[in-house]
């Protein structure tokens, strides 16, 4: 499958390049993701939405190397990823880094802050002794925001709210210089008047020390903020249906299925969210990934699904003319060159 | 007409081997019928303590310190602070019923959907099976879930949204005046939300009952409010109808939430997150909880906590001493605080 | 608490070990059972390992007085060969405290590190070894521990601990073979793993420090089953003893006919309550233990 980069220049850091991922469970096969592509530059933002049961955790984690695609390759630096071995495939490892979901899971409650972050400082040799690795982590703190450092330097997970967890959680992330992070619903469990500042947070890293992030998300909104100078992919059943900038998809979606979500979202403003128009779905059920319906997933809930055609055969990511540039995975929209919004209307 | 509810002075304490928690302090606030009020505060806030107490689900450690809940129906007037047991469990669910987070864990996991409706149906004294499956199916139609696929159903068998539904028909079985949902929205995917919210929209229209949201998500207040609270530190520090509180808010946390609550639609505005973290519950800092965090704060706001002062709009209460300089900041504009302040 | 100092690789103002003591006291001293537990078992290891040191050991008894009944010169009384009685219970200890301390340190080393491998390398390797473990749980104790007796004659009390390791592990191993599997799952594990950490890091600074709660209750709990196992043997006299030992006191008093004679109550009665009295205390500890190393039970 070939990859159309739309805004990156350059070859790109990290491909998916028609990743799939199947799992085995009882009851047959499950496409958690089915031949995705996609490729991230250098100091890119960008953020890979949908509901759950999309497909979008199992792309970040196949993105960081933690889990294995069972179809297509994963390229980095031009190079297959899966096909290395040993060092390589450890440095790889180390240029890629995750940050979870769950601030009270992702650090060791019997560590300091300084074990958990001096830790792969000293096992990747990246401090001359131990003067040096203290002020290395203490740099780390404050890059993230925590300051003092040392008023946390001695303290445990348990000592520390959520939102300072997931500084600490970037912290460590960065402690081995990586070239991507990829924040799974990493603000999803934060209180929602700090969500902003770690999004800043990162953005700032992209800034000034040009790592990319990709940011995995439900919420469009958060998606919006944090993609506003980059782009958003919409993950529906295991396949990428639209990737675009991110104000071209929140003011004028170009599938069907992004065009629903965005009508449907409750907003924080009560004269737009009571009078937003609505997209209606034929149903609401969702179907499951164990029985996908053949074609394009999205037909049976579909209004502009045209029987014959959206029913038979899976609509390919293809790039959409217009003012953005974007890409799209809907027969109807690629025919009559025009988003799925304006059909709709 | 007399609220239907009527929240006095309430505070409640946590016993803990720190000292006590103060989770709630000098709450007051009336809801009418039929209408819909909005809780908004986030952790910390006291807002979930608040509402299991409304129906006296809290646990041992809790202690009501002050104050009153005043609940009134055709009849009569209750405290229910001092309720005895047995008109306790009549006012559950007959009269006020809640509505639990489906995400955490609400449903019994042994039991399938009809012994879930038989079992609260005969601990509130209904006993005729035929009528209790009767109902069921009603209930069930009224939430849009099919009785035959439901019924037979396991809990882990039904998706989020599913699960939130049927909680719902579960707490209109007695046909109650109040219902109190506590993050009905929470942990639900997008589309789901908007099925609830539609829902419980159309619901409140055709069965005239009031309903309290206790959430973190300003969204929902926005969508099915009439009046909203938000709440910090375990105390109400802004009091007012939804659009007021959304267009024209006068305390300081309130401007802060918003603004840093970033939306899909319209323009992005100056967005910014609340600096700092809430205070620690048990050793309050002196004067007004908020004023460490706050970028009005002046000396005189950490000497005494304010006591919520009506502001320049009708039944719309702030405890700021400050809410003229905030008004200055906000105007009156029907539009966004984030989009007022960043063209400001 | 802020690190004043600059820290070294994780140190803070006291030193680790003494700072977690005195804490852990602290929390013990809220539960009432579990500081009594505790006060016993430091009493017993007292009682066993250094009374002795001032106590000399009493071979021959003094004929004229088979039996006698408590009094100033005897507290517990004698036995039947005139012997007092409290200075066997002194004596007595040390045996049955040590074969428990060292075939629960054994048990629990063996189970730690196979459970750990187990977990962690999964395959056929964790399949073999849970299969054998299984097998081990589901025999009766009692039945192999005589078998393996019989087979290993033990001697002296170090084979005897061994011989009782054999059997004890195959339980806690089963039970650390499941929490590692959780544990390796876990967020932090996963980080450790992305940031290259390598698998002893993973192991002993990731994994085993989560443990810590759970690998020292079943040491304790390891000794109670030590020392009920080592009584039994004893007693049934499937293992040729000779010296001190309270599981001995209770054999000579069965051969000798001495649950027959009213005076002879405080020979018989004495290593019972001292067994008792022993275990008592172990598990009271313990219990406070779970409630201490449980953050959500602590509340502090």
């Amino acid at each position: 499958m070939s990859v159309v980069d739309t805004t990156v220049v350059g070859r790109p850091l990290i491909e998916l390049d028609g990743v799939s991922r199947s799992f085995k469970v009882p009851g047959g096969v499950i496409t958690a993701v089915d031949s995705v592509s996609l490729a991230i530059g250098a100091g890119e933002a960008l953020c890979i939405v949908g509901e759950s049961g999309c497909g979008k955790t199992t792309t970040g984690r196949m993105l960081a190397g933690i889990l294995r695609p069972t179809g297509g390759r994963l390229i980095y630096e031009g190079q297959d990823v899966w096909a290395k071995r040993g060092t390589d495939l450890s440095a790889f490892r180390r240029a890629v880094q995750l940050v979870h979901q769950d601030p009270y899971a992702s650090l060791n409650p019997t560590r300091t802050i300084f074990q958990t972050l001096s830790a792969p400082i000293y096992r990747h040799k990246k401090a001359k002794g131990n003067r040096d690795a203290v002020n290395r982590v203490r740099h780390l703190l404050q890059v993230v925001g925590l300051t003092p450092p040392d008023d946390f330097l001695g303290k445990y997970p348990h000592q520390l709210s959520g939102g300072q967890r997931q500084r600490v959680a970037i912290a460590r992330a960065l402690t081995v210089d990586p070239r991507l992070i990829v924040a799974d619903e990493a603000v999803s469990m934060v209180d929602v008047s700090i969500r902003i500042s770690l999004l800043n947070l990162l953005l700032g890293l992209r800034n000034e020390m040009g790592v990319s992030i990709v940011l995995i998300t439900h919420d469009l909104a958060v998606a919006r903020y944090f993609a506003r100078e980059g782009r958003i992919g919409v993950m529906y059943l295991g396949r990428m249906v639209e990737l675009a900038r991110s104000e071209a998809l929140v003011s004028d979606p170009a599938h069907p299925y992004s065009a629903a979500l965005i009508a449907a979202i409750p907003e924080a403003d009560p004269n737009i969210t009571r009078s937003k128009d609505r997209v209606m779905l034929k149903t609401a059920e969702v179907p499951s990934l164990l029985a996908l319906p053949p074609g394009c997933t999205f037909h049976p809930r579909c209004p502009l699904a045209e029987e014959g055609l959206c029913d038979v055969l899976v609509p390919a990511l293809l790039p959409l003319p217009g003012g953005s540039p974007r890409e799209v995975a809907c027969h109807v929209a690629i025919r009559e060159r025009q988003p799925a919004a304006e059909l709709l209307a | 007409m007399t609220p239907i509810l009527s929240v006095r002075d309430l505070s409640i304490d946590y016993r803990t081997r720190r000292g006590p928690v103060h989770a709630v302090r000098d709450v007051s606030f009336d809801i009418a019928k039929g209408e819909t009020v909005a809780i908004i505060g986030e952790s910390g806030s006291g807002k979930t303590t608040l509402a299991v107490s409304l129906i006296r689900l809290s646990p041992r450690s809790a202690k009501i310190v002050k104050g009153r809940i005043l609940y009134t129906n055709d009849r009569e007037t209750v405290d229910i602070r001092t309720l005895p047991d047995d008109e306790l469990r009549q006012y559950r669910w007959s009269e006020c019923a809640m509505v639990f987070q489906a995400a955490l864990n609400s449903f019994n996991p042994v039991i399938n959907i009809w012994e879930q409706f038989a079992d609260t149906a005969r601990a509130h004294g209904l006993k005729d099976s035929k009528k209790i499956h009767a109902r069921a199916q009603e209930l069930l139609d009224l939430v849009h879930l099919d009785p035959k696929r439901v019924l037979t159903a396991y809990p882990h068998e039904l998706s989020g949204g599913m699960k939130q539904r049927v909680l719902i028909a579960l707490s209109l079985m007695l046909e109650p005046q109040l219902i109190i949902l506590d993050e009905p929205t929470t942990a639900l995917d997008i589309l789901t939300q908007r099925s609830i919210i539609d829902l419980l929209g159309t619901l409140r229209k055709r069965l005239g009952f009031s309903m309290i949201f206790i959430s973190h998500d300003l969204s929902i207040a926005a969508e099915l409010a009439d009046r909203m609270i938000t709440m910090y530190a375990g105390t109400v520090v802004e009091r007012a109808s939804v659009t007021d509180l959304f267009y024209r808010p006068r305390h300081p946390y309130s401007v802060g939430l918003l603004r840093a609550v970033p939306r899909v639609s319209g323009a992005m505005g100056a967005v910014a997150s609340i600096p700092g973290s809430p205070p620690d519950l048990i050793r309050l800092p002196p004067g007004c909880t908020y004023a460490p965090r706050c970028p009005l704060a002046i000396p005189a706001c950490s000497e005494r906590e304010p006591d919520l002062l009506p502001v320049d709009m009708p039944d719309h209460d702030a405890r700021c001493i400050l809410w003229k300089t905030v008004a200055e900041q906000v105007g009156n504009a029907e539009v966004a605080v984030a989009e007022k302040i960043a063209t400001a | 608490m802020t690190a004043a100092a600059l820290p070294r690789r994780g140190d803070r103002t006291l030193p680790r070990p003494l700072e977690s003591a005195i804490e852990f006291l602290r929390l013990l001293s809220k539960r009432p059972s579990g500081l009594i537990g505790f006060i016993g078992i430091l009493f017993f290891l007292t009682l066993a390992f250094v009374a002795p040191l001032f106590v000399p050991n009493q071979e021959s008894g003094d004929v004229t007085q088979l039996y006698e009944t408590p009094s100033l010169q005897h507290l517990l009384g004698t036995d039947n060969a005139g012997r007092d009685v409290l200075n066997q219970i002194v004596q007595g200890g040390k045996e049955i405290m040590s074969v428990a301390l060292i075939t629960a340190f054994l048990t629990t080393l063996v189970a730690t590190v196979l459970g750990s491998i187990s977990a962690l390398i999964g395959g056929r390797f964790d399949a073999a070894l849970v299969a054998i473990a299984d097998i081990l749980l589901t025999v009766p104790p009692l039945i192999v521990l005589i078998v393996i007796s019989a087979l290993a004659r033990p001697t002296n009390f170090l084979a005897l601990a061994l011989v009782l390791s054999l059997l004890g592990w195959a339980g806690l191993m089963r039970q650390v073979r499941a929490q590692v599997l959780t544990l390796k799952e876990r967020d932090y594990v996963e980080a450790a793993r992305s940031l290259d950490l390598g698998l002893i890091h993973i192991v002993f600074r990731e994994i085993l420090p989560n443990m810590r709660s759970y690998i020292v209750i079943h040491f304790v709990l390891a000794m109670t089953g030590a020392i009920y196992a080592q009584v039994a043997l004893i007693i049934l006299g499937l293992v040729p003893f000779s010296g001190k030992n309270w599981a001995l006191m209770l054999y000579f008093a069965q051969t000798q006919g001495a649950f027959y004679f009213k005076d002879a109550f405080w020979f018989v009665f004495s290593p019972i309550l001292a067994i008792i009295l022993l275990q008592l205390s172990l598990v009271l500890f313990v219990n406070a233990l779970e409630d201490i190393f449980n953050p959500r039970l602590r509340s502090s």
